[in-house]
């Protein structure tokens, strides 16, 4: 038998669907995944701003089109993964930033988790407070 | 020694990352939901002369440049880095269709922003 066979009869463990093989790695890709929603978010942006530097009516139908069913349910999916992303990048943050250190102590990963997560509310609170303000 | 660019995406990655987590969720709910179903902000918050008038702003228009540009960079940086997990070979014609959608992105919304005016 050559080389090649044997490399090619050697048992390779099959990777298929192998993060649904353990709720942390589902977690992970869940997490992920809310990449799809930051960026579809993004076109559904670039292609308002372009709508609405073609006019009004180009802008209407912008206006419209978020209106339909099918609009409303990707937003409403969009807004869970939205949270999701939230919730887990101020998980995250803790193991990717440098140490906070005030007071001579070392500032905890729940602290900062949960500091995210109010700057989360906060920010959530003031863009909701300027659109209402806006309406005028 | 070449000078690597990964730390340019990488930062682009974690901005974008962190104002989505901050205003991203506010965001989707406000033109994605709100408005369309006119509760609980009025459906005509969006008209043609208000959203005009809002992107001729310097500060609108920086606001939603920079919103969009750093949601789209730090989508495909993490898409880009996760296609490996799902089976995708991560190679050039990958890169050029991730981060080149982002450059796309930003010119058009670029252009688009400019041409609104001031």
């Amino acid at each position: 038998m050559n080389r090649k066979a044997a490399v090619s009869k050697a048992y390779v463990r099959p990777m298929h669907g192998w993060w649904r093989r353990d709720p942390f790695f589902v977690r992970y890709m869940a997490r992920e995944a809310t990449a799809l929603a930051v960026l579809a978010y993004a076109i559904v942006l670039t292609v308002g701003v372009v709508r609405l530097a073609q006019g009004e009516a180009a802008w209407n139908g912008w206006l419209q089109a978020l209106r339909s069913p099918w609009s409303l349910l990707l937003h409403a999916v969009l807004l869970v993964a939205m949270v999701v992303h939230a919730k887990s990048w101020f998980e995250i943050m803790p193991k990717t930033m440098p140490m906070i250190v005030i007071g001579g102590r070392r500032v905890g990963a729940a602290t900062i988790t949960r500091s995210g997560w109010a700057a989360t509310v906060v920010a959530s609170i003031a863009l909701l407070t300027i659109a209402w303000w806006l309406r005028r | 020694m070449k000078r690597s660019n990964a730390p340019i995406f990488w930062l682009l990655f974690g901005a974008g990352g962190m104002l989505s987590a901050l205003l991203g969720t506010a965001l989707v709910f406000i033109t994605g939901l709100a408005v369309p179903l006119g509760w609980p902000l009025p459906g005509d918050l969006l008209t043609y002369p208000r959203a005009l008038a809002f992107a001729q702003q310097w500060f609108a228009k920086g606001f939603l440049f920079v919103v969009i540009t750093l949601f789209a960079w730090h989508a495909v940086h993490r898409i880009f880095h996760s296609l490996h997990d799902i089976g995708v070979h991560n190679g050039a014609l990958a890169k050029l269709v991730c981060y080149g959608g982002a450059a796309l992105i930003t010119i058009v919304a670029a252009v688009a922003l400019l041409s609104i005016g001031f």
